[in-house]
């Protein structure tokens, strides 16, 4: 009996050996009974110290990063779930990955209920920072930045939540992202506001995601400021309940820098909010001014597509309460499709409002489903343009209309997205 | 007298080694600090195994850097080895794969150099992965939670010095690969993986047979066939649907880490939209190389999979980790695979 009880405590001693010998190992004490705070400074390993930190934290763990410049070589992760990552703000704590050498991004995070705080990714060679299956993430005042300006070799994102459920992007910056600053994609329950996102390719966008509210954002200098959309052959399709309000949505003109092949690449240089393929989205409040092609564009996706799932078409779409200044002055005729045909329906008169009006054939000779109409209720009178596709497949038709009371209707507010508490 | 007696004998428990694999460490999914702890080998450096430990073969194997890699298992006394047609071998908790990295650099007047071990334990929470990197003698190889880069210099199969920059995953990376949906699990040892004949102490065997020999086996094996993609002569069809399989299906599936894509790369996969033709990129970016689609049959070109393939910039290239060189071989196959569509 003693002898059983001495064997299992010299057994348990050699295990807190083992244990303190690792801990050794690592530098740091990995008795963390409450939890640690694990302080990280720029060195000539910061790729090293910080990639240590992120492993060896447990759960209600802090990693800080102190103020200055990190030169890191390869791509962080984080994979523990209830770890805060925290600098001492976005323009002190830079983490800098211009010389990058391995990692399709620059901090990738798997884990949930994590929190990222206060630093910078800069110049990483592909997106900078990735959360994939990462329910309950935060980001609060974070930068994600290209520093050289737009550039087609810039990485695609910037903030890039997926696969997620319960995602605040609060207070934000998003800097020169060749596809978008801030995209959130196949997620649920998203809260995006008070972020700046500007010269990226798409400032915001939402993409085959449930349940979003984008809010208090300025996108400014993009070539679209902020984007709905949905895409055919995908794990989650079928976008719905997007709220987009109280936005400032400003000379969104960059020419479009996306590689050939990014859908993104598809919209046209000064877009003000596109919508495509969504149902049930809310747009309203929002200041849309000085973007040169058009203030709100709705459209259906028009490639082919395999998956007989996929709604191509958006429904359920409501404008109303915007504010509209001086768009569609400049329209991108020289190199997009989309503005060019708009220019050639419109005269040259780019409407603040454009539908492309197509609908599966049945309504298109028996009109849209009630419940699927789009509804405008504006204050000011925008002009709009929607297409009739019949009379636009058919000669000498015009298939121009340019009334805004066609969509007079009753608004039904969505409800605003409630994250889950974290637990 | 009583105490004195047990103290004798928790003494003797202590003090001898215990020759034996420790197969409730792996339950209880603990990592040892040295490989040499764990008692997988007789000959550590030499990679010779314990009784206990069966060395096995791919048929097509993963490119990792042209390391020459070493695979072992261990599967607990008396269990059994679970199948099911298309997956990964089931392997009973107390098992643990075994595989090292090298450069045998026998072309050349370099030494060879064992770079890591790594192993994926399964635990009764589940398999864990963990790599364990050779020190300079070689004597010893150590347990490495966050990895690490080697430099260092290798010669190829024409004897050409070639310098690499090695990495040894990390945690986290080690996971990348090897989760799929919320679980980690083993990629290499499938049935149709494993369909070829090993020599085992001087007698040569059907891998599958000797399995089933050890009674680790006890059911009929239904597999789809796979070959070596490095075979010249078997049908391009195959070698390149081996390729994709072993090297980027672990990722392209669904529930793995590159399934927000779309892009589905298993052997069982059939619907040619999901395997890219003409399948437009999702989130790309430059790796779109100003091109449409993932595959544009009789295209190499013009197709962003074969691109991506090619690329060394991290933002760009495939595999995302584990690769610090072009697959020559590879990027053959597939582009003249891509060439006969």
């Amino acid at each position: 009996m003693i002898g059983k009880s001495l064997r299992n405590r010299l057994r348990s001693l050699t295990k807190s050996l083992l244990q303190l010998n690792l801990a050794i190992l690592f530098g740091l004490a990995s008795f963390n009974l409450s939890a640690a705070l694990i302080i990280v400074e720029p060195s000539e390993n910061s790729y090293k110290d910080i990639q240590e930190a992120l492993i060896i934290a447990e759960p209600g763990d802090v990693v800080r990063l102190t103020g200055g410049t990190f030169i890191i070589e390869d791509g962080l992760s984080l994979d523990v779930p209830g770890v805060k990552i925290e600098g001492e703000g976005m323009d002190a704590s830079i983490l800098e990955f211009s010389n990058q050498k391995s990692g399709a991004q620059g901090l990738l995070v798997t884990s949930d209920n994590v929190t990222l705080q206060d630093f910078a990714v800069v110049n990483a060679k592909g997106d900078a920072i990735k959360s994939k299956g990462a329910d309950n993430i935060s980001f609060i005042r974070v930068k994600t930045e290209w520093t050289g300006g737009p550039k087609t070799t810039n990485g695609a994102y910037g903030l890039y939540p997926v696969e997620s459920e319960n995602i605040l992007i609060d207070d934000c910056v998003a800097i020169g992202a060749s596809d978008a600053g801030i995209y959130v994609g196949q997620s649920k329950n998203i809260i995006v506001k008070n972020s700046f996102v500007k010269h990226n390719v798409a400032g915001i966008e939402i993409e085959n995601s449930f349940y979003a509210d984008v809010f208090d954002n300025l996108a400014e200098e993009n070539t679209g400021g902020i984007l709905v959309f949905d895409l055919p052959d995908l794990p989650q399709q079928g976008g719905h309940h997007v709220r987009v309000f109280n936005n400032k949505v400003i000379n969104n003109n960059t020419p479009n820098f996306a590689p050939e092949g990014n859908i993104v690449g598809e919209v046209p240089s000064g877009s003000g909010i596109m919508v495509m393929a969504n149902t049930h989205v809310e747009v309203f409040e929002n200041r849309i001014e000085n973007n040169g092609t058009t203030g709100i564009a709705v459209v259906s996706y028009a490639d082919d597509y395999e998956d007989k799932s996929y709604y191509p078409h958006p429904r359920s779409i409501q404008i109303h309460n915007n504010e509209y200044i001086n768009n569609g002055k400049n329209p991108d005729v020289e190199s997009n499709d989309l503005a060019r045909l708009l220019f050639e329906l419109s005269n040259g008169e780019m409407p603040d409002i454009f539908w492309d009006g197509v609908v599966p054939v049945s309504q298109m000779f028996f009109g849209q489903n009630q419940e699927d109409r789009m509804i405008i209720d504006e204050d000011g009178s925008p002009s709009i343009i929607t297409l009739d596709p019949i009379k636009y497949i058919l000669p000498l038709l015009d298939p121009v209309k340019r009334d805004i009371n066609e969509f007079s209707g009753n608004i039904k507010p969505l409800q605003a997205v409630k994250l889950n508490e974290v637990l | 007298m009583k105490f004195f007696k047990s103290i004798l004998l928790v003494i003797s428990f202590v003090s001898i080694p215990i020759k034996a694999i420790d197969k409730q460490a792996h339950i209880e999914g603990r990592f040892f600090s040295k490989l040499s702890d764990y008692r997988f080998f007789k000959d550590l450096t030499n990679q010779i195994p314990t009784d206990e430990v069966l060395p096995y073969k791919l048929q097509s194997e993963l490119f990792s850097d042209y390391t020459y890699k070493q695979r072992f298992v261990y599967v607990p006394p008396a269990m059994k080895v679970g199948h099911e047609k298309n997956k990964v071998f089931m392997f009973p908790v107390g098992s643990v794969l075994i595989k090292t990295f090298s450069y045998q650099n026998t072309m050349s007047e370099l030494t060879p150099q064992l770079l890591e071990t790594r192993l994926l334990i399964h635990s009764e929470g589940g398999w864990k992965a963990v790599s364990y990197i050779w020190n300079e003698d070689q004597s010893e190889a150590y347990l490495s939670l966050v990895g690490g880069t080697i430099q260092t210099s290798f010669s190829d199969e024409d004897g050409n010095i070639r310098s690499v920059r090695y990495s040894a995953p990390n945690k986290n990376q080690c996971k990348e690969c090897h989760q799929i949906n919320a679980s980690l699990t083993p990629i290499g040892p499938k049935a149709r993986n494993m369909d070829l004949i090993l020599s085992y102490d001087n007698k040569s065997q059907n891998q599958l047979a000797k399995w089933h020999d050890l009674g680790w086996i006890d059911q009929d094996i239904d597999f789809m066939k796979m070959i070596n993609y490095l075979s010249l002569n078997e049908d391009i069809e195959d070698r390149a649907r081996a390729y994709l399989e072993i090297n980027c299906a672990h990722c392209h599936i669904p529930g793995g880490a590159a399934d927000t894509t779309g892009l589905y790369l298993m052997l069982e996969e059939t619907n040619k939209k999901s395997l890219g033709f003409y399948k437009k990129p999702v989130a790309a970016g430059k790796a779109s190389f100003n091109l449409k689609y993932s595959i544009v049959p009789k295209k190499p070109n013009q197709s962003i999979l074969l691109r991506r393939m090619k690329s060394m910039d991290p933002g760009i290239m495939m595999p995302e980790s584990g690769r610090a060189l072009k697959h020559a071989e590879g990027i053959e196959v597939i582009s003249e695979w891509i060439n006969s569509l």
